[in-house]
């Protein structure tokens, strides 16, 4: 179960540090876990699994289609191999490695990828990720999620090592906002609804769901009443809360940091147009290259905001008449 | 592993992987036939002797390891398998038929005995360096082989593993090059040049050696040797001809690919057997 935290303020760890504990817990119970580099474990966070499980870490350098490559090998003999490099690197980079390799192949393989989108503010648009969610999407049997807060983060790590298969989980590496009580603890394909609404529901994940919140309250000052849902699992993306979303309130809104093609808006419409459609609007990246610049102003610059997520809110009840 | 091996039975055999292959593609009437020939005699040591293998139990905790990172030659790894056992010689006629467990390129979840899937070129030479990894992590003492095809240096991701391999000293590792000259588009050295192969991994930190890759003898003899070498990984590169073994295929200038018919097939199984004889 989950619980909305009391208040919502910007966490005192990172996330990449929340990260390297989880993997540093499971590797102390199991030594099939191992931590992949690919020289970036200063920014990844993970130094320290290096220095406590020297044995379970193996740091290939900078040559990430290797990496992904010795990960299946790894995985193929046993091991539960997580590897860990930004966003970028971790998918486009190596998208037939991980294709091939890892998905075709049947091995047990964790990408993470350290950089969601803007948050990977001042290293700029080579560097930043709109479209590591929807390639990784494309991928038969990839599961595919974006924690929102350390809380989640701890309660997904253990079970994307627990069950066989291949995995892409996006992160941001500095300090989120917090979102969920200590005690909460998630399933893997299982959407969090966060408030309960009739007007319009909204879907969010990653950093998107605390402005998902915030404008959850604006609406409300304007007497909309918004559902909203956390759909941290964007592949296999929870069907059935879509479904009866879209019965309960008429109107979805899909927000993401994120291209809105091939994302979670994507996945929420497939499901829509399939079983129930009804008005949708996306809040997201429309279809453009990432640019440098402190988070804030990318949010800005992206439309990834509270009142972009109430302008297409009112949006989609307007085309409800 | 002896120090001789008995080389009319290892000869023999790699006749029979070769036949086997040419009658499965004659089969299905096409098929990826000069680099399957190149392999035939590499294959036959490593399966008729060198490797320790239970073809009843393919996944032996303790068995040696192989990659065909040059998946398009699964065909002569399926003949080879299917002369040791591993599943009916009858059911290399599905290759590449609907439902088939032998699909053209190598896949470790449909055939028995395939370890890594392969067909992307360049991913199996990572997949066997950290299959070499994980089996030195779980303290087994079992080697690893891998076959890269000479073309297949051209992509750079051989060469993240190769650095790879060397620094973290995988002398249980040994990959071989199936110097064939020739890739799909014709000869190596015409298309992007390899220049000296083993000078190329010594400089990366390997043990090579070159060997006639069509003699058993001097193949056994390389791997006996490689296994001596502590700390480093091994590579030897075998010095053949795409084609090699098949008298339809070794004569024409592109034989990546071809149509086969079953006058080509029996032709060309006797010549194999005819060469034998005077062997």
């Amino acid at each position: 179960m989950y619980r909305l935290a009391k208040e919502h303020k910007e966490e005192k760890e990172a996330m990449r540090d929340v990260y390297c504990n989880a993997l540093m817990q499971l590797a102390e119970k199991n030594p099939a876990v191992i931590s992949v580099d690919a020289d970036v474990m200063h920014s990844m966070g993970t130094l320290e699994f290096h220095k406590n499980y020297p044995s379970q870490a193996i740091n290939c350098g900078i040559q990430e289609a290797n990496a992904v490559g010795v990960c299946a090998g790894l995985s193929v003999t046993g091991f539960i191999p997580f590897f860990h490099t930004f966003s970028t690197f971790a998918t486009r980079r190596v998208y037939d490695q991980v294709f091939l390799s890892c998905a075709y192949s049947g091995a047990n393989v964790k990408i993470v990828g350290g950089d969601a989108g803007v948050t990977t503010a001042v290293n700029g648009g080579t560097h930043m990720p709109f479209e590591d969610m929807g390639i990784m999407r494309n991928i038969p049997g990839m599961t595919v999620i974006e924690p929102t807060d350390s809380t989640m983060l701890r309660s997904i790590v253990p079970q994307i090592a627990n069950n066989y298969g291949n995995y892409y989980m996006r992160l941001c590496r500095r300090s989120t906002m917090k979102i969920y009580d200590d005690s909460s603890e998630f399933e893997i394909g299982k959407a969090a609804i966060l408030k309960e609404g009739e007007d319009v529901t909204i879907f969010a994940n990653g950093i998107m769901v605390h402005e998902a919140l915030k404008a959850y309250v604006m609406l409300e000052k304007q007497k909309i009443s918004a559902r909203v849902v956390d759909m941290f699992t964007i592949k296999p993306v929870d069907a059935d809360c879509i479904i009866e979303s879209a019965k309960l309130t008429g109107a979805v809104v899909a927000v993401e940091n994120h291209n809105i093609i091939n994302g979670l808006g994507s996945a929420v419409a497939e499901v829509l147009s399939e079983n129930y459609p009804v008005p949708l609007e996306r809040v997201g990246v429309l279809d453009e290259f990432g640019e440098v610049g402190d988070q804030n102003y990318l949010m800005k610059r992206y439309g990834l905001t509270a009142e972009e997520i109430c302008r297409k809110s009112i949006k989609a009840i307007e085309r409800k008449k | 592993m002896k120090d001789y091996i008995n080389t009319v039975t290892m000869e023999r055999f790699a006749a029979d992987i070769r036949i086997q292959t040419i009658l499965m593609f004659a089969h299905a009437g096409y098929g990826h036939i000069g680099g399957a020939m190149s392999i035939s005699d590499v294959l036959a040591v490593l399966y008729g002797g060198v490797m320790s293998i239970d073809p009843k139990n393919p996944s032996w905790e303790e068995r040696d390891r192989f990659v065909l990172s040059k998946g398009h030659s699964g065909p002569s790894l399926y003949a080879a398998l299917a002369l040791k056992g591993y599943f009916p010689l009858e059911e290399l006629k599905t290759l590449n038929r609907g439902g088939t467990r032998l699909p053209s390129h190598c896949d470790r979840l449909k055939t028995p005995g395939i370890d890594m899937t392969t067909g992307s070129l360049g991913q199996g030479v990572s997949a066997a360096m950290g299959i070499a990894m994980g089996v030195r992590m779980k303290g087994l003492e079992c080697y690893t082989y891998l076959i890269v095809g000479d073309g297949e240096l051209q992509e750079g991701q051989v060469w993240e593993g190769v650095q790879f391999a060397a620094h973290q000293k995988l002398d249980h590792l040994i990959a071989f090059v199936d110097d064939n000259k020739k890739q799909l588009d014709g000869m190596v050295e015409e298309i992007c040049e390899p220049f000296d192969i083993c000078d190329k991994f010594r400089s990366f930190g390997w043990n090579a050696q070159i060997v006639k890759g069509y003699d058993v003898k001097e193949i056994y003899q390389a791997i006996t040797q490689a296994k001596k070498e502590v700390g480093k990984p091994s590579v030897i590169v075998l010095d053949t001809i795409k084609g090699k073994g098949c008298n339809f295929a070794e004569v024409v200038d592109f034989n990546h690919y071809m149509v086969i018919s079953d006058e080509m097939a029996e032709e060309s199984i006797k010549e194999i057997e005819k060469k034998l004889l005077k062997e």
